[in-house]
């Protein structure tokens, strides 16, 4: 593939699908714009007239809390009018093809499309398939790639660990269901992160997965040393089509991120977690709660870096479109 | 023709004179980004003010995102989080189209209704598009239309006028 649809034919976004791709330059400038969205007395993020005037849709195949609400509010904070179509209850639910739901909302003059679907590929489909002045988010799709959520944790990583090129990062659970792992990875390999360790047992992690660019541990104890970022997944029972562990407490015993567990890692490394936690199964509450854990600031910052990718995705409009 | 020095003392004067016709109380300086702050940091000095600056970055502000997208380099605004009835002094470089000075009001207006607000530019060239215009000015110039002039800064401040057009 030597077009990136995600590009426009200047080399800015239009459609963010995947991190893959996608280079150095361009991450930074999703983190430095994102940066320049919050206030740095007080935190806040205030409301721009950036895209007033543009209609946004967040349409969701599959349920999200956390992703839709943030992308609700980064919408609003941007000064567009958002949709929140729920697919289960609408047209689709009584027959419609996913392309005539498109082409109505469409004729609807939308701006842009935040896709999630359960469907590995479903928003690089409709990009492709939309008319050429509409950009299209990637809110999660299938097994393949969530690359706003591992933006804002390379935005909540900045926040705390300044230099990319020294930190060890560890990417502990349920590697092979992961779309944020995936992503995750793309996006720390390309910030040129010094290692990018995955801890799984064999049959939670993928096949040749040392090829994404990662080292392998099966053991918590022993992959934690020297880890300055640590990244819990979530246990995704919904997607264990076949018998993969023996049970949850025996996983919890081996890969559950406790108290001293955590002593392991650098004393100063933060605990992530994309949500929503599974307490007792991959983490323990205590370190869920502790001090090194930054997962609220994960929720605060999707806010700010989902505002990032959608003006910049929108900035095509008008521009070469 | 420009000499900085003789540009900012006649700005330093002017500003004096209107902050007393409009008896200004407790003003709060603001410059806009980039060219605006030199000028206001060297203003915010003469005139001894004891508040910080306010520093203010339009570019998500601008009218000009359809058409030429975001702009790189966009700082946080550094202001305080209520001017409700506050008198304010903004400060930019060059004064042209009053685009930048429209969106300035509009940026500030959204952290509460000042009380009043003067507008002061180093230098007002000709070519103004909206119903705007300086109060206080160091000089008014006219330009060809191809030629565009910029502060380059901030040690040492030195206007640059370029013609565009190739």
């Amino acid at each position: 593939m030597t077009h990136n649809i995600q590009l426009n034919s200047e080399g800015k976004l239009k459609h963010f699908l995947t991190i893959e791709g996608l280079d150095k330059a361009l991450l930074t400038g999703i983190l430095d714009t994102a940066a320049s969205f919050v206030n740095p007395s007080d935190g806040q993020i205030k409301k721009v007239p950036l895209l007033r005037g543009k209609t946004i849709v967040n349409l969701f195949f599959e349920n999200s809390t956390r992703t839709r609400t943030t992308f609700e509010l980064a919408a609003k904070r941007l000064s567009a009018d958002v949709l929140n179509m729920n697919i289960a209850t609408s047209a689709t639910s009584k027959g419609e093809s996913l392309l005539d739901t498109i082409r109505n909302l469409e004729a609807m003059f939308v701006d842009m499309f935040v896709v999630r679907h359960a469907m590995s590929g479903a928003a690089h489909f409709i990009a492709q398939q939309t008319a050429p002045h509409i950009s299209v988010i990637n809110a999660g799709d299938g097994q393949h790639a969530h690359p706003t959520q591992a933006m804002l944790d390379m935005f909540t990583i900045r926040q705390h660990k300044a230099d990319f090129s020294k930190l060890r990062v560890a990417i502990i659970g349920d590697i092979l269901h992961s779309r944020v792992a995936r992503s995750e990875i793309h996006a720390l390999n390309t910030l040129g992160a010094a290692e990018v360790r995955v801890i799984a047992p064999k049959t939670l992690l993928p096949a040749k997965v040392e090829t994404l660019g990662v080292t392998v541990s099966h053991n918590l104890t022993e992959g934690l040393q020297d880890i300055d970022v640590i990244m819990m997944l979530r246990l995704q029972k919904e997607r264990m089509t076949s018998a993969l562990l023996p049970g949850e407490s025996e996983y919890f015993k081996c890969f559950g991120l406790t108290e001293e567990k955590l002593k392991i890692a650098k004393p100063d490394a933060i605990v992530m977690h994309p949500g929503p936690i599974n307490r007792g199964v991959e983490i323990d509450s205590k370190v869920a709660d502790g001090k090194q854990s930054v997962i609220l600031q994960q929720v605060s910052n999707g806010i700010a870096v989902r505002m990032a990718i959608m003006a910049m995705a929108m900035q095509h409009n008008g521009a070469s479109a | 023709m420009l000499e900085i020095p003789a540009l900012l003392n006649n700005l330093e004067t002017e500003l004096k004179r209107t902050i007393a016709e409009r008896r200004l109380v407790n003003p709060l300086m603001i410059g806009i980004r980039t060219g605006g702050v030199w000028i206001a940091e060297v203003m915010h000095q003469r005139l001894a003010m004891t508040e910080p600056l306010g520093l203010l970055d339009i570019s998500f502000y601008r009218d000009d995102f359809s058409q030429i997208g975001m702009h790189p380099n966009v700082k946080p605004s550094h202001l305080p989080t209520n001017m409700e009835g506050r008198d304010i002094i903004l400060i930019d470089d060059v004064f042209y189209t009053g685009r930048t000075i429209r969106a300035a009001l509009n940026e500030i207006f959204d952290y509460g209704r000042p009380r009043q607000v003067i507008f002061a530019a180093l230098i007002e060239r000709d070519g103004k598009q909206i119903p705007i215009t300086p109060d206080c000015v160091g000089t008014r110039i006219t330009l060809d239309a191809g030629q565009r002039i910029k502060l380059t800064g901030p040690a040492p401040l030195s206007i640059v006028i370029e013609t565009c057009g190739k």
